[in-house]
């Protein structure tokens, strides 16, 4: 059997969205740690099949901002719409189930294990044969690892990371790392992908291709994109639109010529004298 | 072997009625492999037909007519390969063109060879040819392979691989004659039809269109097939450049003859983990991939533990004193059998299988030449490696090594039905099964390079040693001669130097000068390695380039050189005076080295013109200011200071044997 002869480009789920429609509306969220606003009254939308990009300054709020939206925070005002449904109070292994998936700052892989199994880790969610079953390997358990695999050796292909398939994520330089994890993050066929700073740490080269692939699996596989990102070239190429956030609140919000000759967001980005 | 005699009721002259015929006595042989999605798919060579077959059609509905040539782009892939048989099969010429070019230098090509179509590996060299289609308003139609990144590109003149199959395949279904009318144009096809037309890399000035007929390309490829005895059993793997003569002949002309199986990697990285997968039976890597393996071997044994390096050291030693003899079936002595066999089974055999050699029956060098050690040290670990001395206008084989008669000096005898003459000034020329048709629209060309009793100037320099093997020294027109009056032959001293794992790549200048000089480009693993376990620190190529320890290690190999060149009394005279480490690599997209990557030492000479000057006059340092070209066409611009160096020559010793030219 050949696989070109196959179908099995995989797309995000279809989740009864049409593109362009709304995928997450944030409504007036609010976060705060103890005395600390780190988000303060935020409002902003995510579309479907568009790359949205949260900007800002150190300590803006970014971050919290996606751990909100991933629901590792709870937000204490405000309220989140995704897919329509409201969602408040969820364990981040729900999120994945609703369909959101995330890189990280620092990259968070299994360093011991291979690529192609921390890939596989993505496809947990899954994986529905039990313990038990898992155990006796042979039967229905092997059956649904090979479909799994064909998905994972989808992504591996995509990425194109075919020569690292079985070497220790450990063992990779940064780049490469970064690109593995994104991998997982496919592997859990979200419809929105969280990305922290995908390119932090990376030189010239490394953030073109990461670029291309953030392109790639937007335009082909069809998944919305919310990333947070520091470097403003790439963020104002890559991006369909743009919120900024300065001191936890946003300052700005639409496409990214719009957002570039906003004051407050030069201000925000190059100082002002008080 | 069936040869070029009848079967089936026709002379099989061309590849397409290899095609034909092998579908019928190989049909559930493996014909085709291709790593994809983790997994080597495999198509049967009846499989391979109905591909072949269903795209050919596709092409002919498109357009495509006898005559036309066809341009074919990128990696080594199944469908790239099948565009080949498929174009011949309707009567068009293929034209493989490196997929690494630059965009100007495939304008040229394309433009040149007047191509119709151009089939493609991906949306790279799609763009590459959008850049200048304006140029070529004969190019109307591009084919890919890889649809990933071209969905939202205009679609007129553009078309998926798989659609054009799709439509041979309707016709197929439609019209049950199509297959037969298909099948009768192959077997009416003649063998005086130009079968492929392959661009030389350009080592010397503007790449040419070598034009290789049908039959002679078949009955090239048949001779050295018969030679090395290869059957269907056999299995290669493909990751030579598609354009280049030895990637076609090795693979697809001697393929198709012998019927074996062609293995086509994952992605270029993959290759070493493919080869390790798939052990081929025949492999042809140009010394610096045996070099790489070499390298990579000494470097991970160093970091071994010692009873491991111990045990390696020993048995490498036991290879090099018997290894070579067992191979050729010279007699050995029992201990030394025995020695040799716990060798292999605790350090060859491992170590061939980690390095994907151990199913290798006959493996072929050339291009360069070999160092002595690199090449006995493949052969004693029981791999039967060769040289071979080939050319495009040859269609690849001029000369071949017999087994059993193998040294690193020498390219061997004529292969078979090959005609050798050495020419009044020392140039080698060739008639062969194989030569070329001339050159595409360069009469004046194809003039220059023949004789007027039709052999092939090959523009080496060389002789016939007593044994009857061919020895080349160098391009003959680069031989020069020294102020005063010895011998220069460049290549041989840059060889000579290129052997030292530490040097890359070196460029040698001495014609109509005072004495030898020499630019040396280190090897970045090589050297980096060293640099990592002295604790030396650098940050980047130009910075570990101009280090004094680099300067001190790359000496030891310069005066290690002129010791060697001081025992050749031909060769005495050219030893290094003064040598500098260049500020930055060697490079094909600065055109400093060919795609098959050759220096092209005149062009070098300009550039660094500077360096050269300082290499003459006595300083001890210069400045330069070099552009280069980056991958993606734009440019930039390197500044350094470059130290030159003084080395010790010495008194020619008068020893046995030498050139005697």
């Amino acid at each position: 059997m050949n696989v070109h002869a196959m179908n099995t480009q995989s797309q995000s789920p279809d989740d009864g969205i049409r593109a362009g429609d709304l995928l997450m509306d944030v409504r007036n969220v609010s976060l705060r740690f103890g005395g600390v606003n780190a988000i303060t009254d935020i409002s902003f939308n995510v579309r479907k099949g568009e790359i949205r990009a949260i900007i800002g300054p150190n300590g803006a709020g970014k971050t919290s901002m996606l751990n909100v939206i991933n629901g590792f925070y709870t937000p204490q005002e405000g309220t989140i719409m995704f897919r329509g449904k409201e969602r408040r109070g969820m364990k981040p292994h729900h999120a994945v189930r609703q369909g959101i998936a995330r890189t990280f700052q620092n990259v968070a892989l299994f360093k011991g294990m291979s690529t192609l199994d921390n890939i596989m880790t993505g496809r947990s969610v899954f994986m529905k044969r039990n313990l038990l079953w898992q155990m006796l390997w042979h039967g229905p358990a092997l059956t649904e690892e090979i479909e799994h695999r064909e998905k994972v050796e989808e992504i591996i292909d995509f990425l194109e990371i075919q020569h690292i398939r079985s070497t220790l994520v450990g063992k990779l330089p940064y780049g490469l790392q970064k690109r593995v994890e994104l991998g997982r993050a496919l592997a859990m066929e979200p419809s929105l992908l969280l990305l922290d700073e995908p390119m932090a740490g990376m030189n010239l080269e490394e953030k073109e291709d990461m670029s291309r692939f953030i392109l790639d699996v937007n335009r082909q596989r069809g998944t919305t994109i919310a990333l947070i990102e520091h470097d403003m070239g790439v963020v104002m190429d890559l991006s369909d639109r743009v919120v900024v956030l300065d001191y936890g609140k946003k300052i700005a919000d639409g496409v990214p010529d719009a957002v570039k000759s906003n004051p407050q967001v030069i201000d925000a980005y190059l100082g002002v004298e008080h | 072997m069936a040869a070029t005699a009848s079967a089936a009721g026709m002379t099989l002259d061309t590849f397409p009625k290899y095609l034909l015929l092998n579908a019928q006595r190989f049909g559930k042989r493996p014909a085709m492999r291709h790593k994809d999605y983790g997994i080597w798919q495999s198509w049967n060579w009846a499989e391979q037909l109905a591909e072949i077959r269903a795209f050919a059609l596709g092409m002919q509905a498109a357009g495509l007519k006898k005559g036309d040539r066809v341009a074919i782009i990128g990696a080594n892939r199944p469908r790239l390969y099948w565009s080949f048989a498929a174009v011949q099969s309707l009567g068009a010429v293929p034209v493989p063109v490196y997929g690494d070019a630059v965009a100007e230098e495939m304008a040229y090509v394309l433009d040149h060879a007047g191509v119709r179509f151009a089939i493609v590996q991906d949306q790279e060299q799609v763009d590459k040819i959008q850049s200048f289609s304006d140029r070529i308003p004969g190019l109307t139609d591009i084919i890919y392979d890889e649809p990933r990144g071209l969905a939202d590109y205009d679609p007129i003149g553009l078309h998926s691989f798989a659609d054009v199959k799709a439509r041979g395949e309707a016709i197929l279904a439609a019209d049950h004659a199509a297959a037969a009318r298909w099948e009768l144009n192959i077997r009416e096809a003649s063998g005086s039809d130009i079968s492929v037309m392959l661009y030389t890399s350009g080592t010397t000035g503007r790449s040419k269109g070598v034009m290789i007929s049908a039959e002679g390309a078949v009955r090239a490829a048949l001779d050295t097939a018969t030679f090395d005895s290869l059957t269907e059993a056999d299995s290669v793997l493909a990751y030579l450049p598609l354009a280049w003569v030895g990637d076609h002949y090795l693979n697809y002309a001697q393929g198709y003859v012998s019927g074996f199986c062609v293995n086509c990697p994952e992605s270029p990285e993959t290759v070493a983990q493919n080869m390790r997968e798939i052990a081929p039976t025949f492999y042809f890597a140009p010394p610096r991939v045996f070099e790489s393996m070499l390298t990579n071997v000494t470097i991970r044994m160093e970091d071994a533990g010692w009873i491991k390096r111990k045990m390696f050291d020993a048995f490498i030693a036991v290879a090099r004193r018997h290894g070579e003899a067992i191979l050729e079936g010279r007699p050995v002595s029992i201990t030394g059998r025995i020695a040799y066999a716990l060798g292999n089974f605790a350090v060859y055999g491992p170590l061939k299988n980690v390095l994907g050699l151990s199913g290798i029956r006959v493996a072929y060098t050339a291009g360069e030449a070999i160092g002595e050690d690199l090449f006995s040290f493949f052969r004693s670990l029981g791999i039967n490696l060769k040289q071979l001395y080939g050319q495009t206008e040859a269609f690849l084989y001029v000369t071949c090594q017999v087994d059993g008669a193998v040294r690193s000096d020498t390219v061997g005898p004529a292969a078979p039905n090959v005609d050798i003459r050495i020419g009044d000034n020392g140039e080698v020329l060739f008639r062969s099964p194989g030569m070329f048709a001339g050159y595409f629209k360069q009469d004046e060309q194809t003039a220059a390079t023949l004789t007027s009793d039709g052999y092939i100037r090959t523009g080496d320099a060389g002789f016939f040693e007593k044994d009857g093997q061919l020895r080349i020294i160098d391009r003959a027109k680069d031989v020069g001669k020294l102020r005063n009056g010895k011998l220069f032959a460049p290549k041989y001293i840059e060889n000579a130097l290129k052997f030292f794992p530490n040097v890359k790549e070196a460029v040698a200048f001495g014609d109509g000068r005072e004495f030898g000089a020499a630019f040396i480009n280190i090897d970045m693993t090589a050297v980096g390695n060293w640099a990592e376990r002295n604790n030396i620190a650098y940050a980047s190529y130009q910075e570990l380039a101009s280090l004094p320890q680099v300067y001190d290690l790359i000496a030891a190999h310069v005066d290690e050189t002129n010791r060697r060149l001081a025992r050749e009394p031909m060769m005495a005279g050219g030893q290094i005076k003064r040598f500098l480490v260049l500020h930055k690599e060697l490079d094909a997209d600065d055109g400093e080295l060919t795609r098959t990557m050759k220096v092209r030492r005149s062009f070098v000479a300009e550039r660094f013109a500077p360096l050269i000057e300082a290499l003459y006059n006595g300083s001890s340092e210069q400045f330069i200011e070099t552009e280069m070209t980056y991958e993606d066409g734009r440019k930039g611009v390197i500044r350094a200071t470059v130290r030159i160096a003084d080395a010790k020559t010495y008194a020619p010793q008068a020893t046995e044997g030498g050139l005697a030219a």
